[in-house]
């Protein structure tokens, strides 16, 4: 795919929160929060930074691979490869029931293309591209491996060690984000758990870390991006701190936990969709 | 007491079990080099060090995070790559169930599972070592392959066989020195049990060490005047069926033998499968529903009665319930 420009991102965008807001009114379940915080994220990567075929192959020889490790943002990753041509926008109709490819949580059992393991059990998703990033080392396949990782997840034991192994072993293809909304499911992550400094900690293990201050700015998601491709290939894994507000593009939604996993109501869609443009048409 | 019996397998050699798996491991490396190894911090106990040595760039030292260990293995997968993970079958099932779930069976991953020091022989470490649920949890999941072998040879040939095997694997093997007693030289088929010894009175079905058990009963129940057949089924996962219907057709009886709990293991699945085809008596050796504990192999299999003097109780049992 072409790398898009800002305003085409911008307008991107809006269509994927109307997705993300219909799929999941539609089936009355699934997680808007974080998928709408993360939206500039995962369109500024699909129709921009990465390096893919939407011809979908699983090995992914020669292509940036993305990996999705809080798998319950599924919303904004289907909306995006749905959008970016992987398979049709129709098929967002049926995430959530039954046979469907759109599974509740990433799956591969379906085949859904794009999807390359499943994620939802959180803590896993880091360790998979790691090895995926390993694995392109062998090849000798310059390509670059993302993933994308929770905050709240960050209290997952598997992902230190998985954090551990990748500055020992200069997996320097790889950038992984964290969403940093600094919520989860019972609430804000300073009263659940806190996460304390996630800088210093990660920099501690051994990673280039980077911040994006403003994660719902498409300018500030693609500088970031930008800047984290720019230190791979110098013997550290990349870490790249985004700050994203949950709900973010829907006024009522916008900051807070409440909307991690529920539904908005017909009358809180009518509201939201009134908020953003319709502006590749809906499903 | 083995070299008074007429035993229709011999042996002149011990060797562990794992020591198959690191030589099988060094061959399917050199023939195919889409094969990687993953060890845990226990390359010498697993016996990784000749393949490490040979392939250092296909090599990964995860160090003692099992869980990384998997998801790496899954993601490699991801660019055509055959890992083989290794550390001790207590810490390669339980310790990470749910990342075998999700990232390998539930993704239907390439990748390859082997265990070390699985069940009770692995001796003096004790029941936090002695993992005798592995099976039951493996065998449970979607598209898991579940492979037991019995000596070296065949656990060499069956490293050898999953490397060219599509699909996640659980190879369990084990620690202590154990007769070599199949060919160096046999194919192993995966899911295809093995008709080691014919016999009319009752079949014995036997998984990993005690198939050598299941040999040596054999030659203790002929001495008594019972024909016993003996039927190695180094693939639990899947099972061959068929197999094992034919013999209970023609014994009328069976006896499952395994280093593993019952609840689970081999003696559940061969039960399931007469159950549903031709229901007959069926008594089972296997560890029933306790911990381990320190001991030497062969205490071990006693106390907790696993050995062949056992099996030939189990025979009788089952002969006397037709």
């Amino acid at each position: 795919m072409d790398k898009q420009p800002l305003a085409q991102l911008t307008k991107i965008s809006s269509q994927v929160r109307r997705d993300i807001l219909r799929m999941v009114h539609a089936v009355q379940s699934g997680h808007p929060g974080a998928s709408l915080g993360c939206t500039e994220f995962f369109v500024a990567l699909y129709f921009n930074q990465m390096k893919h075929d939407s011809n979908f192959n699983m090995n992914g020889a020669g292509e940036d691979l993305f990996f999705l490790s809080n798998g319950h943002i599924s919303p904004v990753w289907y909306s995006v490869l749905a959008r970016s041509g992987y398979f049709p926008a129709e098929e967002l109709k049926t995430f959530r029931k039954l046979n469907s490819r759109l599974q509740g949580h990433p799956a591969t059992e379906e085949n859904l293309p794009g999807i390359r393991i499943a994620s939802g059990s959180l803590g896993q998703g880091l360790s998979a591209a790691i090895g995926a990033a390993q694995a392109k080392k062998i090849d000798k396949d310059d390509s670059t491996v993302y993933v994308l990782m929770g905050d709240g997840e960050q209290q997952e034991g598997q992902v230190w060690e998985a954090c551990m192994y990748a500055a020992h072993h200069k997996v320097d293809n790889l950038i992984a984000t964290i969403d940093f909304n600094r919520q989860q499911i019972d609430g804000p992550t300073k009263d659940v758990m806190d996460l304390k400094d996630l800088k210093a900690k990660w920099e501690a293990f051994g990673w280039e870390v980077i911040e994006t201050f403003k994660g719902n700015d498409m300018e500030a998601v693609l500088e970031g991006l930008e800047k984290a491709k720019s230190l791979t290939g110098k013997g550290k894994p990349v870490l790249n701190l985004l700050h994203t507000e949950m709900g973010y593009g829907v006024d009522f939604m916008v900051g807070t936990h409440k909307w991690h996993g529920i539904a908005p109501s017909d009358e809180q869609l009518e509201n939201a969709l009134g908020q953003l443009e319709e502006t590749l048409g809906d499903y | 007491m083995d070299k008074t019996l007429d035993l229709k397998y011999t042996y002149t050699e011990k060797k562990d079990t794992r020591s198959g798996f690191g030589d099988g491991l060094l061959e399917a490396g050199r023939k195919n080099p889409n094969v990687v190894g993953l060890c845990a911090d226990l390359i010498g106990s697993l016996k990784m060090g000749a393949f490490q040595k040979e392939f250092p760039e296909r090599f990964f030292q995860v160090g003692i995070a099992e869980a990384n260990m998997i998801g790496l293995a899954a993601g490699m997968t991801i660019g055509g790559k055959i890992p083989f993970t290794g550390t001790f079958a207590n810490f390669s099932t339980g310790r990470v169930y749910d990342q075998i779930r999700q990232s390998v069976a539930y993704s239907d991953k390439n990748v390859k599972i082997c265990a070390s020091h699985a069940g009770l022989t692995l001796g003096e470490d004790g029941a936090t070592h002695q993992i005798l649920e592995d099976v039951g949890m493996m065998k449970m999941l979607p598209h898991m392959t579940v492979i037991n072998p019995c000596d070296y040879n065949q656990t060499k040939a069956a490293t050898m066989a999953i490397a060219e095997f599509e699909g996640p694997v659980y190879l369990r093997f084990g620690r202590p020195s154990w007769p070599i007693f199949t060919p160096a030289d046999q194919k192993f088929e995966i899911g295809k049990a093995w008709h080691m010894i014919e016999g009319t009175d009752v079949t014995i079905f036997a998984t990993g060490h005690l198939v050598w058990e299941a040999v040596v009963a054999e030659a203790m129940l002929r001495e008594e005047g019972i024909s016993a057949e003996v039927i190695n089924i180094h693939t639990i996962k899947p099972l061959d069926e068929a197999a094992i219907i034919a013999s209970v057709k023609k014994t009328g009886c069976a006896v499952s033998a395994e280093e593993h709990q019952l609840n689970g293991g081999l003696g559940d699945s061969i039960a399931q499968t007469l159950i549903r085809n031709n229901p007959a008596p069926l008594e089972y050796v296997g560890v029933n529903d306790s911990f381990g504990e320190s001991g030497t192999p062969t205490e071990l299999l006693e106390k907790y009665g696993l050995n062949a003097e056992n099996i030939v109780k189990a025979a009788k049992k089952a002969i006397a319930r037709k």
